[in-house]
């Protein structure tokens, strides 16, 4: 078992942040310099460094803003309006988190369903394999609008169109882990089922579902963060009215650079935050015997 | 390998049994009159081997792992496998225990086809490794055999206490195997066999990897158990000084092809400790299963 140290794991991660924040910093200053200097001159008093500095981090429409503005853009939002308000990102990161989660468990069963399949009959592998690997050469921001139409063709709109993309991009790592998992029980291990007379069915139960649930994890904490990308795309072509995809399409619409910084933001804490909760539940699930 | 004491030049002590025939097809063990204590049961065959051979199929030529095997195992009887490695002992194991099939002969298990005999769950066998699932606490390993069966879950619970206790691990229930020494675990594993509660106990090098110390103590853990239950130990080894020390009856077997060069009648006190090892008799007997090693060229490479 690893032993946790927080005490020396604070500085590196503090340092790398820095380090990213001066790095956004600068590029912030090279990027808004050629608006800035435009700016001051139309405004037609004499200027100097510190002005065009100035100037450069307090743009409306920045090319790149700050992290200040960015972190002020999403502070505001988040206590100026209530969380059911269209206007506040937390509104928008659930009805993402919502599409996410849904497509998350489609795409878990649907990517358990294909391993077990594929482990199980040589024919499915041999069938089935080169389709599943095929279908994630297609861009997802090609198929995305087409299954926002078909589906809203049938009549379905809302979250499952959004889900279905989801589980589009979720079902992969899955099935490729599961099929190694399913595949991890040593040797020795199915022998000792046989001493028992175990059949099949208890085979999987007992040994061969647990002995693939570190890879199913390790598979889990890959999709739920594609998840939230399927989701962002899947309301790109909506038009969007809700999500952090609407968000990001209408900040685009207006030049708003904050907004759209602030969505990225946004959708990235919210992955950090479902990744998150999958180790938690893997931790609970998988406990002591699971370290090593 | 403890080396025992150097054999006297003018000939075996008195207690040596004379040479056997080999392959011996007799079913009674000759150990009876030597120990007084021996199995009530007399000796009824419990593992019987009659012409059994197992050839693998390879891309170049077929291999003969087994060549017409024949061998009784009587009841109470602790039998040892040795020889080199490649000599088919640890094949001829998993022959009794329908873990291979073989291409020829005839095995009976109780009376039964050894697939059936598996089927009724009548052995329990220990592997090399002590094959812990990593993710079940120590106890709930012990119990999977149990769950298999489908035992109301108290009874897998006490029987797995008991076995615990037995070898020792008291107390360690709810640790995970990763928290156990290498000794720890292969006990934990002979528990677990021994909670099906099975006649016939077959261990293949069960203390094979561990360091000689842990495996001293062990082997005076097993035959302490194995006076106790009366069980019938099958036990793959190429140690001499654990196969004498164990066992009433040593099978010799020798490579290219694995055949039965010798069965040699262990005929100690069945109470042992591991001083025995210092005595004429365990020299003598460990001589004799050094002399049928070297007949089947074992120490020719």
């Amino acid at each position: 078992m690893t032993i946790e140290r927080p005490a020396i794991r604070v500085p590196p991660v503090a340092a790398m942040t820095l380090l990213l924040v001066a790095v956004w910093y600068a590029g912030a200053f090279w990027l808004n310099t050629p608006q800035a200097e435009e700016a001051l001159v139309r405004a037609g008093k004499p200027w100097g460094w510190s002005e065009l500095l100035a100037q450069a981090y307090a743009m409306k429409r920045p090319i790149l803003p700050t992290p200040d503005q960015v972190a002020m853009e999403l502070w505001s939002s988040l206590t100026a309006y209530a969380p059911t308000s269209p206007r506040n990102l937390l509104f928008h990161a659930w009805v993402t988190a919502e599409a996410a989660l849904a497509g998350l468990a489609m795409g878990l069963a649907l990517g358990t369903l294909l391993a077990v399949g594929i482990v199980h009959t040589r024919t499915l592998e041999f069938s089935l394999l080169p389709w599943v690997i095929a279908s994630q050469t297609i861009p997802i921001l090609a198929i995305a609008p087409m299954i926002v139409v078909i589906l809203g063709n049938l009549g379905l709109t809302g979250l499952l169109p959004k889900a279905v993309i989801c589980m589009y991009l979720c079902f992969f790592p899955i099935t490729v882990g599961m099929v190694k998992g399913l595949r991890a029980a040593d040797p020795l291990w199915l022998d000792l089922m046989r001493t028992y007379s175990a059949g099949g069915p208890r085979t999987f139960w007992s040994l061969r579902l647990p002995a693939s649930l570190p890879f199913l994890f390790a598979s889990l904490k890959v999709s739920v963060a594609v998840s939230v990308v399927g989701a962002i795309v899947g309301e790109l072509p909506t038009g969007g009215q809700a999500g952090l995809g609407a968000r990001l399409l209408a900040g685009s619409y207006y030049g708003q650079t904050t907004q759209i910084w602030s969505a990225l933001v946004m959708a990235s804490l919210l992955s950090v935050l479902l990744i998150g909760v999958v180790r938690a539940v893997e931790r609970a699930l998988l406990g002591r015997g699971g370290a090593r | 390998m403890p080396t025992p004491p150097p054999l006297p030049s003018d000939g075996a002590p008195a207690p040596m049994p004379a040479p056997q025939p080999a392959p011996a097809l007799s079913a009674a063990p000759s150990a009876a009159p030597a120990a007084p204590a021996a199995p009530a049961a007399g000796g009824r065959p419990i593992v019987e081997l009659r012409g059994v051979s197992l050839v693998y199929p390879t891309a170049d030529r077929p291999v003969t792992a087994l060549s017409d095997v024949a061998l009784t195992i009587a009841k109470g009887d602790f039998v040892s496998l040795i020889g080199p490695s490649g000599c088919g002992k640890t094949t001829l194991l998993r022959v009794i225990a329908d873990l291979e099939r073989p291409t020829a002969g005839h095995i009976a298990v109780e009376g039964m086809t050894p697939e059936q005999a598996r089927l009724k769950r009548l052995y329990g066998y220990v592997f090399q490794a002590p094959a812990l699932y990593p993710w079940r606490t120590v106890e709930r390993n012990v119990m999977l055999p149990l769950e298999i069966m489908g035992l109301p879950a108290a009874e897998r619970r006490t029987r797995a206490r008991e076995q615990l206790e037995r070898v020792g691990l008291s107390g360690f229930e709810r640790k995970f195997p990763w928290q156990l020494s290498g000794g720890m675990q292969q006990r934990v594993s002979i528990a677990r066999a021994l909670a099906l509660q099975p006649d016939l106990l077959l261990m293949d090098e069960p203390f094979g990897a561990l360091d000689e110390i842990t495996r001293d103590h062990l082997n005076l853990h097993l035959t302490q158990l194995w006076r106790a239950t009366g069980k019938t130990c099958v036990f793959v080894t190429h140690s001499i000084a654990e196969a004498v020390f164990l066992s009433t009856r040593i099978v010799v077997m020798s490579p290219r092809p694995g055949r039965i060069l010798d069965v040699i009648d262990c005929d100690l006190p069945r109470e042992r400790t591991l001083d025995i090892r210092e005595t004429p008799a365990f020299a003598a007997i460990a001589h004799r299963v050094r002399q049928g090693l070297k007949e089947g060229h074992s120490y020719d490479d």
